[in-house]
């Protein structure tokens, strides 16, 4: 089957300093790359070079056209409800389903359906996670791209993750996990860096 | 295309939400009104230099909102979402400067009809005035977002960012001030600096988020 997401002979050099070089793997739909490493190797840096908003310093990157990045910043509005802030980025996401739909859809599955109305300042660190995996969800985006997800959430919350995850390559999706937390994702092709 | 509109209503409401525009416009009336006290109650006087008054105070409260419109965008991470999305950083900047322009230049000349009032210019250098506005704040704005830009990100950035973006905007005032009494001819001129301003400040504003997002 031919790769949806790759990379061959990637290098990344930040601040004049080569963080990672030869850095090759291929996932074909359906399948994982868990990214790991001590802190400072770069795998942050990875999942941005995925994402087109690092270039890499060599090497060839494919990814499909429409992909889903979560990071560490939420990039939702604060003084918005979480519904709301939700709807703005899934209404620039191209997917069949109207937008309204897919957050409603999202919400539900992170868990925050009954706190759509209360604006996005007022969440706790693990809502404001769950709440950017359900911007990642809600974009129906056949490659996502997941920096430290395990971040601020609690036992509970990560077995959702995982199943959220499970169900998204379940239907032909790929994802690329980056973390220093231990996450169930079977059968993932391990990028270990440093 | 659709996506840039949602951007920009996204940008024009949040703008609105934080009270940005009316203290924009509240500094404004408050400049303009500084000016009688220094200057003393001289109808006459206040009359002649009024346009003048105007355009100086449109220049500093433009200046008011340019830390916000780049800078918490960056942070929270809207850019990086929009550049996952497709958007090149200078499309999103157009965006920018047009809701940035939305949110201050038809409010801007709403209180310059009460400014003119306070200082007592006559009916015909009031419509020079607003016409001045109409072509110029589009270039103030196209200014502002493009110095947001740059400034992203330094320390003390608002101190900085006045720095930066007052020389620049020397032009649009002489040919603003110059417009009220110096007929088509400075229009022309002012139209002619706007058009450059807007022109230009995309893609620089652009190259400086594509930097920010690195």
């Amino acid at each position: 089957m031919t790769p949806v997401f790759a990379f061959r002979d990637v290098a990344c050099l930040r601040g004049g300093r080569m963080l990672f070089e030869h850095v090759s793997f291929a996932v074909a739909p359906g399948g994982a790359v868990l990214v790991s490493g001590p802190n400072g190797v770069g795998k942050s840096s990875l999942i941005r070079i995925a994402a087109g908003l690092l270039r890499p310093a060599d090497g060839a990157v494919t990814v499909p056209p429409h992909r889903a990045l979560m990071a560490e910043a939420a990039a939702l509005d604060a003084a918005r409800p979480l519904g709301a802030a939700l709807h703005f980025w899934a209404t620039l996401d191209p997917a069949p389903a109207s937008a309204t739909e897919r957050v409603a859809k999202a919400l539900d599955a992170v868990g925050l359906a009954t706190i759509a109305a209360v604006p996005v300042r007022l969440l706790s660190t693990g809502q404001r996670r769950r709440a950017a995996l359900a911007r990642v969800v809600a974009s129906g985006a056949p490659l996502w791209l997941l920096d430290e997800p395990g971040n601020g959430l609690d036992v509970a919350s990560v077995g959702l993750l995982e199943a959220l995850i499970a169900t998204h390559r379940a239907a032909g999706g790929a994802v690329a996990v980056a973390t220093h937390l231990p996450i169930a994702l079977p059968d993932a092709m391990p990028v270990v860096l440093g | 295309m659709s996506g840039l509109l949602a951007l920009v209503a996204r940008d024009v409401r949040i703008a609105w939400a934080s009270g940005g525009i009316v203290n924009a416009l509240a500094f404004f009336l408050l400049v303009t009104i500084l000016f009688p006290f220094a200057v003393g109650p001289d109808t006459a006087l206040l009359a002649r230099i009024g346009g003048g008054v105007i355009w100086a105070a449109a220049l500093l409260a433009a200046l008011m909102p340019v830390e916000r419109l780049i800078g918490p965008d960056a942070e929270s991470g809207v850019l990086d979402q929009m550049s996952v999305r497709g958007f090149s950083m200078a499309a999103v900047a157009t965006a920018k400067i047009a809701a940035h322009w939305l949110g201050f230049g038809p409010p801007l000349m709403v209180a310059t009809v009460l400014a003119a009032g306070l200082l007592g210019l006559p009916a015909e250098t009031l419509a020079a005035v607003e016409l001045g506005l109409l072509i110029g704040t589009p270039g103030l704005a196209a200014l502002a977002v493009a110095t947001s830009a740059l400034v992203t990100g330094l320390r003390g950035a608002g101190a900085v960012a006045g720095l930066v973006m007052l020389p620049l905007a020397v032009p649009l005032l002489i040919f603003g001030a110059g417009s009220i009494e110096g007929g088509v001819q400075a229009v022309k001129l002012l139209g002619a600096v706007s058009l450059v301003l807007l022109a230009g400040a995309p893609f620089v504003a652009g190259a400086a988020m594509r930097g920010s997002l690195e």
